[in-house]
């Protein structure tokens, strides 16, 4: 029996699964962000990016290009972040941590609520951020939509890289996230900090959703929701306190899915998601701390 | 007589409802070394703490003319005290060379930053070759000589060090000492060292503070108490 | 020996207020707004026990609506299928759950903190997916109906209701019935709580690794707690399915989950007092919420306000505010002159 691997659509879905990977990505690098700084996991995180998705929608309706859009969106979502950490956030900094994850709970009704109120449910659609055509790479024929969101993804968690890596802000709010008394002590803004971290959050999951909305036909305020849960599985396949997990967690799991949905026939595309729901409960049975993260050493 | 460089006026302190220092006063002049010393919760760590503002207190406390009875610990670094605390404080996660930097980030003179880089590392010289690792990855002895150099990045006039001995060997502790001695020799550093270690503590400082349940039981010359067997016993065990 | 009797004192004086409050508040609230208190002791009864797992032994769960699942859907199932009486389902409903609780118990051991709120999160996800998949048992989509499939079954379907000679509206009857439950419950959490029991879940909260030294068999123990919590989940989702009359996977979706979260922690972890006003307040908050405007939008905006605001006012919840409010009562008999 002479047995013929279809090769070009092995690629292709792997494309495929990388870019919704990709997209999936930079939600979960703005999880690991807020996990990372302020210890919880910030259950509102997608509600967050589908604000600003309505919040590009609406300037890609009074004119601007998909892209001015985009980086409007990306600044104004950055100063929400740090707005909602002063505001909703600090005074519950020293509470426990369930008291917290309890206010992001609450954001998350909160930000729904105030999507659905100031943009009524009519539909919807971003532009898309590149052009639908095919693109022949080495014979096989990809989405340059896929490649770009892929290529956009890697590069808004590089620029995170670079500014955590290399510049002394970056150094200061990752020594805030080590050890806030003793980052205190060398002057560092251990409360702005973490403001910082959530603006950059917010950022990120700007980037997100606006890399999500375009691939659909239309969309409305549940948009980031199936999103958010795909983001969690890849930040705890990656390792839910380590950025580079994220991006590998989320993009390994798109792929993953992706093969599945096409070559296991049962699963199919509406099963994805548990899929995904599989993936967190196998990694957390087997290696809770995922691929990249770190045991902690208990302190006796 | 000029004025000190910290003073601390009937400085009380305390943790939720239990009361730590009951009315302490001391004060390091510049270019001094002193030691505070006792026995285990006699309140040495909680008054560092209280000169950083890390702990409720209430009292005067004053710093190169001024008062910083309500300042936050951020702001110490800015007035150009570092305080190493207890335990090291090493950023763990970061490396040897981030963590220095780090010393110096309220500075704003690069070229001042370089200089004294340099001139530290020639203290330290073992730390250019470990300069990326992970800080998390060095000895205690040699965390405590890290943090110490990371506070001297800050170009301070007094340094609040926390039970350098803590956890130590004799060896690495009698090294850190010599090196504190030396620092302040050649710069004229002032030095507030809270220690356990009354012996190596009084031979590295001209001046002394035994507290006892909160509060000052006995000061004077290092020199002096040292040689006080009564003190030694009373306070100090040995 | 002073500080105990006036400690008893005190506590029996709140019991007897809570009693009579509990037996003659239908008089003064109408036949419809028994049913919402009646839904808010459903509440109750899953708050505290999770309370018992969260507050007392430190475990977080976010998937105590699928607990409630597994037992409002034993509850219809042994209704609709084997054609049990409604009310006697409820002990079988709870043990159901109480398994399930404690095989999720199992692996919950290796995992703490945020592993564990993201495994159960993962469970109560899953869960309507689940139910919808077993359809032969659970109705699928669709779901079970008391009410259609096994009329007779039901408590009160004619009505009114008769016990010990006295005859009430249905409703009553399912307010008198969920908060007897839910009294019940509270006892006995509070015989745990007050007991060694509760001491070892403490020990095991504060510091496991404390408690394991100490000789505390820290498996047994924490199964324990979520077989216990999974008990109250399972008798609390029973009574929802007895009142509603129908259970189908969206009644027990992951904001069910949420939503006793998050009247535990506004009622005050490892606060038993204050789990009636966490019950109180997830009950009627989205009624409120409506009552603000029922614009779209707007209620789910003050709902998550409101919860928001409450964290900040009250961090450790309700319980920690009754606790401040209760210590000039107690420090006078603690402290010396």
């Amino acid at each position: 029996m002479i047995f013929a691997f279809d090769w070009t659509q092995l690629a292709q879905q792997i494309v495929i699964g990388l870019a919704s990977g990709g997209v999936w990505a930079t939600l979960a690098v703005a999880l690991v962000l807020i996990y990372r700084s302020t210890g919880v996991v910030n259950f509102a995180q997608g509600e967050m990016a589908m604000f600003s998705t309505f919040i590009a929608w609406s300037l890609v309706n009074h004119g601007l290009s998909y892209w001015a859009a985009f980086f409007l969106t990306v600044a104004i979502s950055f100063v929400a972040g740090v707005a909602v950490e002063r505001v909703v956030i600090r005074p519950v900094e020293s509470a426990p941590v369930l008291t917290v994850v309890i206010v992001t709970l609450g954001l998350f009704f909160l930000v729904n609520g105030a999507a659905r109120w100031i943009w009524t449910p009519e539909v919807r659609s971003l532009p898309n951020a590149f052009s639908t055509r095919p693109i022949d790479v080495g014979g096989v024929a990809f989405s340059i939509q896929d490649l770009g969101n892929i290529a956009v993804s890697l590069a808004a968690v590089g620029l995170l890289w670079v500014f955590y890596r290399f510049t002394k802000l970056g150094l200061a709010s990752r020594a805030a996230a080590v050890n806030p008394e003793a980052s205190r002590l060398l002057g560092v803004r251990v409360s702005w900090m973490l403001a910082l971290g959530w603006g950059l959050a917010a950022a990120m999951g700007a980037v997100s959703g606006m890399l999500t909305a375009p691939a659909l036909a239309s969309f409305d305020q549940n948009l980031m929701q199936p999103v958010l849960l795909y983001a969690f599985a890849g930040a705890v396949l990656g390792g839910i306190d380590s950025p580079l997990g994220a991006v590998v967690g989320t993009m390994l799991l798109g792929v993953l899915v992706n093969l599945v949905g096409t070559y296991v026939d049962w699963v199919g595309t509406e099963l994805q998601l548990p899929v995904a729901l599989a993936v967190i409960l196998g990694v957390l049975l087997i290696k809770p701390t995922g691929l990249f993260g770190r045991e902690s050493v208990r302190r006796v | 007589m000029p004025e000190a460089l910290l003073e601390l006026q009937e400085v009380e302190a305390r943790y939720g409802p239990l009361v730590a220092l009951h009315g302490i006063s001391l004060k390091v002049d510049e270019g001094e070394v002193v030691a505070v010393l006792g026995a285990n919760g006699a309140g040495k760590t909680t008054t560092l703490r209280a000169v950083s503002g890390m702990v409720r207190r209430s009292g005067e406390i004053v710093f190169a003319g001024k008062r910083i009875s309500r300042s936050s610990p951020e702001a110490l670094a800015r007035l150009g005290v570092a305080h190493v605390p207890e335990g090291r404080g090493t950023l763990t996660d970061l490396s040897v060379r981030e963590n220095l930097r780090l010393g110096a980030y309220v500075r704003r003179d690069r070229a001042g930053v370089r200089e004294d880089e340099q001139r530290i590392l020639g203290y330290f010289p073992w730390l250019e070759q470990r300069a990326g690792q992970r800080a998390g990855t060095l000895s205690g002895g040699e965390q405590q000589m890290l943090a110490l150099a990371r506070a001297l990045m800050l170009r301070p006039r007094l340094v609040l060090l926390d039970e350098p001995s803590l956890g130590l060997a004799p060896m690495v502790t009698a090294e850190i000492f010599r090196i504190v001695g030396e620092l302040n020799e050649k710069e004229g550093l002032a030095v507030l060292v809270v220690e356990q270690n009354a012996a190596l503590a009084f031979e590295a400082s001209s001046r002394a503070y035994v507290l006892e349940a909160g509060k000052v039981a006995v000061e004077g010359s290092s020199d002096e108490l040292r040689r006080n067997e009564s003190v030694r016993r009373s306070y100090l065990g040995y | 020996m002073r500080q105990r009797v006036l400690g008893s004192g005190l506590w029996l004086l709140v019991v007897g207020v809570a009693l009579v409050v509990y037996l003659f508040a239908p008089t003064f609230v109408s036949d419809f707004h028994s049913r919402d208190l009646a839904h808010a002791g459903v509440f109750f009864i899953a708050i505290c026990g999770l309370n018992l797992l969260t507050g007392y032994t430190g475990q977080i769960s976010l998937g105590h609506g699928a607990l409630m699942a597994i037992g409002g859907y034993t509850t219809a199932a042994l209704v609709v299928h084997e054609h049990w009486r409604d009310v006697w389902t409820i002990p079988l409903a709870g043990l159901a759950a109480g398994i399930v609780g404690f095989v999720i118990g199992l692996p919950a051991l290796r995992l703490s903190g945020l592993y564990l709120a993201l495994a159960t999160f993962a469970f109560a996800v899953a869960m309507p997916s689940l139910l919808k998949k077993f359809s032969g048992l659970t109705g699928g989509g669709q779901g079970l109906r008391l009410l259609e499939s096994a009329p007779e079954q039901v408590t009160g379907i004619s009505g009114t209701v008769t016990i010990f000679g006295h005859s009430m509206t249905q409703n009553h009857f399912l307010y008198y019935l969920t908060w007897a439950v839910g009294l019940v419950g509270f006892l006995l959490a509070w015989l745990i709580v007050r007991g060694r029991l509760g001491r070892v879940f403490r020990a095991v909260r504060d510091s496991e690794i404390a408690a394991a030294s100490a000789g505390v068999n820290l498996a047994r123990y924490k199964t324990l707690a979520f077989a216990i919590s999974g008990v109250y989940a399972g008798v609390a989702g029973a009574l929802l399915a007895i009142q509603d009359e129908i259970v189908n996977p969206l009644t027990f979706t992951f904001l069910l989950s949420i939503l006793i979260l998050v009247g535990t922690v506004v009622g005050g972890l490892g606060s038993l007092p204050g789990m009636v006003l966490g019950a109180l307040f997830v009950q009627y908050l989205p009624d409120i919420s409506t009552r603000v405007s029922d614009a779209q939008g707007v209620p789910d905006f003050v709902y998550g306000a409101a919860i928001i605001l409450v964290m900040i006012l009250l961090p450790s919840g309700a319980g920690g505010l009754l606790r401040r409010l209760a210590r000039p009562l107690t420090t006078r008999l603690y402290t010396r002159p």
